[in-house]
C-alpha cells in the first residue's frame, strides 16, 4: 500500500477502505507471545536483537497469551508440551496466528522417525498459519516468514477469515 | 590415589561376596560389578573412607542389556524374557583425584536397585531418570516419579530394547 511514506501536507485527507486501514494495523503491530521451546527459539531470539529488529515490523514479545497476536513455535514439541502448547493457544484472543518455525515443529525434524517423545508437527494440536523451514531457520528466514503472514493478514476481509 | 585394582580388593575384604567382580578385559575403564542390595552401603563406605573419600557421583545411567531369550510376537514386535537391567555409577574424589566405575545388575522381571540419593544427593534426579527411560526401581528413593516423560506416560519404558510406541497419546497421533 505504500503507507505514510509521504509527508502529509497541511490539512490532508486519506481515502482508504475501513478493512484495508484494520489490516493494516493489525498486521503492523503483531504482538507475539514470548515463548520460546528449543534451539530454534535462539534464532527467534537474534530476531528480535538489535541486527535484525523484528520490532520495526511491530513485533514485540508478550508475557501473557491473553495480550498476544501471534505465537512462534520456536522447536522441538514434545507430547508432554504439546498439551500447554494447545492451552496457551486456546487462551489467546481471536484474530490469533501460528507460525511454525523450523523442521521439528513443521514434522517432527530429525525425530521423525525414532523420537519416541515428540510430536510429528505442531499441526497435529493446532493450526499452523505459516510453515518456516530451516533447521533452525536463519532470522532471514523467520523474518520472511512474518512477511508471508502479514500478506494473509492484509489479504484478509471482515467478513471472514481468508484461507 | 589408588587404582581400581587396589580399591576392588579394599572393599571384596569389607563386604566379601556383596562385590561380584573387577572386570578389566573392556577397552573401556575396569568396572567393580556390586550386588544392587548391598550398593547403597558400599557407595556409603567409599564415600565416608578418608583413603576413599568419592565426594562427587560424576553420572549415573541406567543400561538395558538385552542379554535375555529375544522373541517376536505375531505382530512383529521385539519382546525380551530375563536377563538384566544395569545402572552404571562413575564416581570421583576431587581429594585423592581417582575415578571408579561401579556396576549393579538387577533381573529384568524385578528391576530393583538400592537408591544412592542419600549419599550423593544429585542422584536423585539421575535415578529418576532411569527410571523413567529403563524402569529401574531405586529402592528408598524419596520421590520415585517420571522425570523426562510425562507423569500419565503409560506405554513403558523408552529405552527398553522391547519398547513399543504408542499409536496415540491423549489423541494425538504419536506416530510419523
Amino acid at each position: 500500500m505504500g503507507l505514510l511514506d509521504q509527508q502529509f501536507t497541511k490539512e490532508s485527507i486519506v481515502v482508504t477502505k475501513v478493512e484495508d486501514l484494520l489490516n493494516w494495523a493489525r498486521l503492523s503491530s503483531l504482538w507475539q507471545m514470548g515463548f520460546g521451546l528449543a534451539c530454534c527459539a535462539i534464532e527467534m531470539m537474534a530476531t528480535s536483537a538489535s541486527h535484525y529488529d523484528f520490532d520495526r515490523f511491530g513485533v514485540i514479545p508478550r508475557p501473557s497469551p491473553r495480550q498476544s497476536d501471534v505465537i512462534i513455535i520456536s522447536g522441538t514439541v514434545t507430547l508432554k508440551m504439546a498439551i500447554r502448547i494447545k492451552r496457551l493457544y486456546e487462551q489467546m484472543p481471536d484474530p490469533k496466528y501460528v507460525i511454525s518455525m523450523g523442521s521439528c515443529s513443521n514434522c517432527g525434524g530429525p525425530y521423525w522417525e525414532h523420537g519416541y517423545h515428540v510430536l510429528k508437527g505442531v499441526d497435529r494440536v493446532i493450526p499452523v498459519d505459516v510453515y518456516v523451514p530451516g533447521c533452525p531457520p536463519r532470522p532471514e528466514a523467520l523474518l520472511e516468514g512474518l512477511l508471508k503472514l502479514q500478506e494473509k493478514i492484509r489479504n484478509e476481509s471482515l467478513v471472514k477469515k481468508s484461507v | 590415589m589408588k587404582t581400581p585394582e587396589e580399591i576392588f580388593n579394599i572393599l571384596k575384604e569389607k563386604f566379601g561376596d556383596a562385590i561380584i567382580e573387577l572386570v578389566s578385559s573392556q577397552p573401556v575403564e575396569s568396572f567393580i560389578t556390586v550386588n544392587p542390595q548391598e550398593i547403597d552401603k558400599v557407595c556409603r563406605f567409599l564415600f565416608d573412607n578418608d583413603e576413599l573419600s568419592f565426594d562427587s557421583l560424576m553420572n549415573l545411567s541406567g543400561v538395558d542389556d538385552a542379554n535375555g531369550k529375544k522373541t517376536t510376537d505375531q505382530n512383529g514386535d521385539n519382546i525380551i524374557e530375563g536377563g538384566t537391567l544395569s545402572v552404571y555409577y562413575h564416581i570421583e574424589s576431587t581429594k585423592h583425584r581417582h575415578k571408579l566405575v561401579l556396576k549393579a545388575s538387577a533381573q529384568r522381571e524385578n528391576p530393583e536397585i538400592k537408591s544412592v540419593e542419600s549419599i550423593w544427593r544429585h542422584a536423585d534426579w539421575h535415578e529418576r531418570e532411569a527410571y523413567d527411560l529403563v524402569g529401574i526401581i531405586f529402592l528408598n528413593h524419596p520421590n520415585l516419579t517420571r522425570i523426562l516423560m510425562p507423569y500419565d506416560w503409560e506405554a513403558g519404558h523408552p529405552l527398553r530394547k522391547d519398547y513399543k510406541n504408542p499409536e496415540f497419546y491423549h489423541g494425538m497421533k504419536v506416530p510419523y
